[in-house]
């Protein structure tokens, strides 16, 4: 098997750009989520905001892990990479994110010991070959990733490793969908739903999103047809009148998720009361923390941490674009002060976050796969 | 980073059942099976993994398609180079490992 850089159906492409134009009532105005970051750079890598009427505009959620963790976490992960003996992994996504006194690139290149991993698992195993030195995991991610860091701390547990703990920043999206519906500048029509957080959480946790909201949620996958297919299912639900989870992506995602990794996520984590996120602020029960059973691998619990609040560089409008009320480009940083090369926000570094995406693929202009499609 | 890569599973690892070898475009890694209990895979099977985990059984036709999405995406260098991160070699092969790099 090899990776095949070719569109898949591009005649079905240009189909469902006519059906999402043929669905798409011109008197009305169509503000549909994408919830999750892999969604907006797809959107943006092939151009499909170009294969839509101006009246259905896409909307970039809080999707992006790296993108809404605020910097005072990263400080206080940070904080703690200072000690002797001390080893601070995290994945390359965190490398290049700005902490108020640099990222943990920068920490690294001061001489303190921050290395790369591409899973927890790895973490563990930097533990056990370094026994004389303590491996802090710094955890980021939603459902997709949290499981993976609650069975290798089930490992840990499992085999009496003291020196390693993972500092938590696991958060989880249905508390985030609530929050940006109940922000009062905030009007959407229906939702583009996650693809790989809903293999672990399933479909049902977005029943409330179309019951008592009265919107609809697709979980899509993350090539062009999907996502024009997705906005098609949503458009004939809002022709409709509906509101119903659907799930575009069955391919891939079970309408009950990964029961295993949920058990794995229940063992280890509880709801934390309240967490910060860049941009939304304090929400409720919408982080993981780690349960008292496994205080002696909870960073947090075993060392003591400042506990920072840091507000986000000033002219920075991450918080505004992370909420969709501005679009990247509006942002004064923009492209001048804030470029994937020197970073400001936490937007401009991630594939996923919605600056990022936009400056690489819509400020830059190249010609998209879907603009040749649409003519 | 929420992107999954499919590979298909080589072997089982006959010391430790929780990893299995998996091969991801040619490039063989071993990855963790413990998040699929419920339907533990076996060789030949295709596998989901996120972070060095398998996160879900798919079929030939969705690895793929998942293949193609990456590679569409631009995250197939992205993918290939997390694959070759996984640590969790054996030591002797770690050492081995070390040795060519020499």
């Amino acid at each position: 098997m090899r990776f095949v850089d070719e569109f898949r159906a591009p005649e079905l492409i240009a189909k469902a750009g006519k059906e999402i134009r043929r669905l798409a009532d011109p008197n009305r105005h169509y503000r549909i989520m994408e919830v999750c970051g892999g969604h907006t750079h797809a959107i943006y890598r092939f151009g499909l905001k170009d294969l839509l009427p101006a009246n259905v505009e896409l909307i970039h959620g809080p999707g992006c892990p790296v993108c809404v963790l605020p910097m005072g976490r990263i400080d206080d992960g940070l904080s703690l990479a200072g000690q002797p003996d001390f080893i601070f992994a995290a994945f390359g996504d965190m490398m290049r994110v700005p902490g108020t006194h640099g990222s943990p690139l920068e920490y690294k290149a001061r001489g303190m010991d921050v290395r790369i991993v591409y899973s927890p698992a790895d973490a563990l195993k930097l533990a056990r070959n370094n026994p004389e030195k303590h491996v802090m995991f710094f955890a980021i991610g939603f459902e997709t990733t949290a499981p993976s860091t609650a069975l290798t701390l089930m490992r840990a547990k499992a085999e009496g490793l003291r020196n390693f703990s993972v500092f938590c920043n696991h958060v989880t999206i249905i508390p985030a969908i609530r929050a940006i519906l109940d922000s009062p500048d905030m009007r959407l029509d229906g939702f583009v739903g996650p693809g790989h957080v809903s293999t672990v959480i399933g479909c049902r946790p977005y029943d409330w999103i179309a019951k008592d909201e009265g919107k609809p949620v697709v979980v899509s996958g993350f090539e062009p047809l999907d996502i024009l297919q997705s906005i098609v299912m949503l458009l004939r639900q809002l022709r409709k009148g509906e509101a119903r989870v659907e799930n575009q992506y069955k391919r891939v995602v079970p309408w009950e998720g990964n029961r295993a990794a949920l058990r794995a996520m229940a063992e280890v984590f509880e709801l934390r009361p309240y967490f910060e996120w860049r941009g939304l602020g304090f929400i409720s029960q919408s982080a993981l923390k780690i349960r008292a059973s496994y205080a002696q691998w909870d960073s947090e619990q075993r060392f003591s941490v400042p506990g920072l609040r840091v507000t986000d560089p000033k002219a920075a409008q991450c918080g505004e674009v992370l909420k969709g009320v501005l679009k990247p480009a509006q942002c004064k940083l923009f492209g001048n002060e804030c470029t994937p090369e020197q970073p400001v926000g936490a937007l401009m570094v991630s594939s996923e976050g919605s600056c990022a995406a936009y400056y690489n693929y819509e400020h830059r202009k190249p010609v998209t796969i879907a603009s040749a499609a649409a003519n | 980073m929420c992107l999954a890569i499919p590979g298909k599973v080589v072997e089982l690892d006959s010391e430790n059942t929780n990893l299995a070898v998996v091969d991801v475009v040619g490039v063989r890694r071993r990855v963790d099976l413990g998040l699929l209990p419920d339907e533990p895979p076996l060789p030949g099977d295709w596998v989901l993994i996120h972070v060095g985990f398998a996160m879900s059984k798919i079929s030939e036709v969705d690895a793929m398609d998942q293949m193609r999405t990456l590679a569409m995406l631009g995250e197939a260098d992205a993918a290939m180079e997390e694959v070759r991160g996984y640590g969790l070699e054996n030591e002797e092969q770690d050492e081995s490992n070390q040795r060519l790099k020499q």
